[in-house]
């Protein structure tokens, strides 16, 4: 590789925007799943387990079978099959969807340490990234462009589902359930099966962000892999006022400030720089507040969902 | 709609909660193209009568005969299938779906992928075929309550529901409202299309549009007959029995000093792009000032200021003089006292207790008996919650049985019996007779004049231009969020004031 030209500060918007495309796919996939879920009316808190599960199933069968993505396709159905035991849990009477999320994500968290552990040595085959910066010489830029299928897959999946949940009648029926009980049945429709299914491919779509961070970046296997970001991706998804497209931009934003404190450290800031890796936790809080206010209620809730009711 | 309307009989039906039986072998028959009223007290077992029929309820024992043969009910899609549609009390519309969207999503065959120009151009069609329409993008949550009602009713019939169940369906339109929508499925009824079942506590529909009434008492069976055989108070004595209704108080004493001021009081709508704005709102001690117009020209905002859940953007709010933010505190310092529309949801706690409930403005006074100021004093509790219970009439299972159990009616009288209870200065209520059966609307009304004659200042917003009539003093009519008139009530024409409501007159 060419040596890096000196850009000077132009390094860091740089450094961001590579960042932002490489930090933001686990946040998209997370967001999108747990948008589709509580567009069902179902808040899954168990996410973040879901996705170190992904992570860490989606590196083994990737060593095993030695194609990443086998990885992925497994990461993915050890998701659903996660998912589909949230819906199932809380779909018992008097269940509390946040409580029983919480001690999903314990139990994910537990499951994947305790096979991870075998894993955490050896390197299983990565995903393969797209250079999409050929044309330039400029090294950083290059490096920047270097998009991940998953990234790509995405952004087309979020346009996917704001279609889907206007123009199909599995969208409209979702969007019964999640803002009605009582509407859905009064429709026949059975809102305990619909979120089932919901939280399930809800599920399947934080086990793939899950591969992504074991198979691209960070690219390993290790037990602080995730960092919180299925936790943050709630926070996400209320900013993202429950819209599939608005959860890209936000997940762009989120992984932008991800990328901030790599950023800076990169063109040699050494002081304090760390208190930028903060920033996604800090955009949340603040996210959260700023968009809070005491007479209007949250535009665009699902209105069966608990914690905005 | 050009298969004939069927008939409906249920035969025997009861319906137990526990070991409470809200439906006691009860019958009925609707023969095809009729118009039958369901007449009963609030609590009666009206709405689950009709429940049972839709399937949302699986009967105790009984059967169902759909134009002459046994119907298994077991969830409103088999209902649907059968040419049942019901509109029930409370709305089933889905808040932030749009008008087409719920009308395509509750069709049972809708295809897995919708192409929106196809069915836009099958619901204009359908519309244009109708008597009335409700704008279609905008999200139903933002419709005003008579939109969503037509649109309940444009659902079924778009359906193709032939035989049509009302639960209640005029209760939030105004009388020429509720005269139009009414008047166009009694045209249906009389084509044949169409047979309805409808519940209802206004006498005055029920003789403009029934064919037949049944009248429920307390679960039971109390009457039935043609309308045209029967008269009010024939039908009064089946729904009540013996019990007889006392003659109104009469107004007494005159106004005192203002007690609740509003000057220059601004405040931002619930959209928050426009603002509702009160000059000048005066309320005295020992009158009642109604508040006139048609919902959603600002009066839950307004509402929403006096209570404190929306801030003002200019202007004072004042109470016996001082200022007053309805904190707590100042509430009960100066003793105002609160009832909004929507009692359950607005003034209870759903899931507690009656007693709980009735003990809200209290428990931690540590006055009136029934709080302490660490402990709760339950037993206390128990009983004032027994002594209000009989003395506002609230049919109960028990002061122990979850508030959101009990039906409509009796949730409205034990939130007033709340409010009203102990030493009252300022009432502010909110259409306080909604959806109740006339007996109780009238005590409720007793209560207020009571109240007011009794010195409370009440301010009495309603959409019920009638109520207002009778009870105000001072009517002010409230359009597009600001006072647009004034007049004393003993001197205001109706059809003037209808003119302020409708925001056209000069
Ligand atoms: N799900 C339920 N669980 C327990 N009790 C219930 C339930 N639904 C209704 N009830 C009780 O059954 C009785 C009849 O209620 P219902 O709603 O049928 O009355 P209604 O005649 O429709 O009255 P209203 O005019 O106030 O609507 C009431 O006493 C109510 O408390
Ligand atoms: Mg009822």
């Amino acid at each position: 590789m060419a040596d890096p030209v000196d850009l000077g500060l132009w390094a860091v918007p740089l450094a961001i925007l590579g960042g932002a495309i490489r930090v933001s796919t686990p946040f998209l996939f997370v967001s999108l799943g747990e948008c589709l879920t509580e567009r069902s009316g179902r808040i899954n808190l168990g996410l973040e387990g879901t996705l170190i599960l992904g992570a860490v199933s989606g590196y083994a069968m990737s060593y095993h079978s030695g194609s990443a993505l086998v990885g992925v396709l497994c990461a993915a159905l050890v998701g659903g099959i996660f998912g589909m035991l949230h819906g199932w849990l809380c779909s018992f009477k008097g269940v509390n969807d946040i409580a029983i999320g919480i001690s999903m994500m314990i139990l994910g968290m537990g499951l994947a340490f305790y096979f991870g552990k075998a894993y955490i040595q050896p390197t299983a085959p990565r995903l393969p990234a797209i250079p999409f910066g050929g044309w330039s010489d400029i090294p950083q830029l290059r490096a920047a462009l270097q998009v991940n299928v998953l990234f790509l897959l995405g952004g087309a999946l979020a346009v996917f589902l704001a279609w889907m949940l206007k123009n199909t009648r599995v969208g409209l029926t979702i969007r019964v359930v999640g803002d009605s009980t009582d509407a859905a049945r009064a429709l026949a429709i059975r809102p305990n099966r619909v979120r089932l299914w919901a939280t399930s491919a809800g599920g399947a779509l934080a086990g793939i962000g899950g591969a992504y961070l074991s198979l691209y970046y960070p690219g390993s296997w290790n037990e602080g892999i995730s960092s919180g970001q299925g936790l943050m991706a709630v926070a996400l998804v209320i900013f993202a006022r429950w819209n599939p497209i608005n959860c890209f931009w936000a997940a762009l934003l989120f992984g932008g400030a991800g990328a901030l404190g790599p950023a800076l450290q990169s063109v040699g800031i050494t002081e304090g720089y760390y208190l930028f890796y903060a920033a996604p936790y800090v955009l949340t809080l603040g996210i959260l507040i700023a968009t809070s206010s005491t007479e209007r209620a949250v535009t665009g809730a699902p209105g069966e969902l608990s914690i905005t009711k | 709609m050009s298969a004939p309307a069927p008939s409906l009989e249920a035969v025997g039906m009861t319906m137990r909660f526990g070991d409470f039986t809200a439906l006691d072998n009860v019958s009925l028959s609707v023969p095809p193209g009729s118009f039958h009223a369901l007449l009963g007290e609030n609590g009666a077992g009206k709405s689950t009568l009709v429940k049972c029929i839709m399937g949302f309820y699986h009967a105790t024992s009984g059967a169902l005969l759909v134009d002459y043969r046994e119907a298994r009910i077991q969830d409103p899609r088999d209902a649907q299938a059968l040419g049942l549609g019901m509109v029930y009390q409370h709305f089933t519309l889905v808040p932030s779906l749009s008008a087409a969207e719920n009308l395509v999503i509750s069709r049972g065959d809708t295809p897995a992928l919708i192409n929106w120009a196809a069915e836009r151009a099958r619901l204009e069609a359908f519309l244009a075929g109708m008597p009335f329409r409700v704008p279609l993008d905008r999200p139903v949550s933002s419709l005003a309550a008579g939109e969503k009602q037509k649109l309940e009713i444009l659902k079924q019939l778009y359906l193709g529901s032939r035989f049509l169940i009302l639960d209640e369906p005029t209760s939030v339109l105004t009388p020429d409202e509720a005269d139009e929508v009414l008047g166009h499925v009694k045209a249906l009824t009389v084509s044949g299309a169409l047979s309805v079942l409808m519940i209802s506590h206004k006498f005055r529909e029920v003789r403009a549009f029934a064919d037949d009434v049944t009248v429920l008492r307390r679960g039971a069976l109390a009457g039935r007959g043609r309308v045209a055989e029967l008269t009010n108070e024939d039908m009064a004595a089946m729904m009540m029995g013996k019990a007889q209704i006392g003659s109104a108080p009469p107004r007494t004493g005159t106004p005192g000093d203002a007690v609740l001021e509003l000057r220059g009081a601004r405040a931002r709508d619930r959209s928050g792009f426009k603002e509702i704005g009160i000059e000048d709102l005066k309320v005295r001690a020992g009158e009642i000032v109604g508040v006139a117009g048609i919902s959603g020209n600002g009066q839950v905002e307004l509402m929403e200021v006096l209570t404190g859940q929306r801030r003002l953007l200019s202007g004072a709010m004042t109470v016996q003089g001082a200022p007053y933010a309805a904190t707590r505190a100042q509430a009960r310092r100066h003793r105002v006292r609160y009832l909004p529309e929507e009692p359950l949801h607005n003034a209870c706690a759903p899931h507690m207790s009656v007693a709980e409930n009735l003990a809200l403005r209290d428990f931690d006074s540590g006055r009136n008996g029934t709080g302490g100021r660490i402990f709760l004093g339950r037993a206390r509790m128990a009983r004032r919650a027994e002594e209000l219970i009989r003395s506002f009439d609230i049919r109960t299972r028990g002061p122990q049985a979850q508030i959101r159990d009990l039906s409509g009616g009796n949730v409205q009288r034990a939130a007033l019996a709340r409010e009203l209870s102990g030493d009252v200065a300022l009432l502010v209520v909110a259409n306080p007779c909604f959806g109740l059966d006339f007996s109780a609307a009238r005590a409720i009304r007793d209560r207020l004049m009571q109240a007011r004659n009794d010195g409370v200042a009440v301010l009495l917003i309603s959409e019920d231009l009638d109520e207002i009539l009778e009870l105000a003093d001072r009517v002010l009519v409230m359009s597009d969020g600001h006072i647009t008139h004034e007049a004393r009530a003993d001197q205001a024409k109706p059809a003037e004031l209808g003119r302020y409501m409708a925001g056209h007159a000069a």
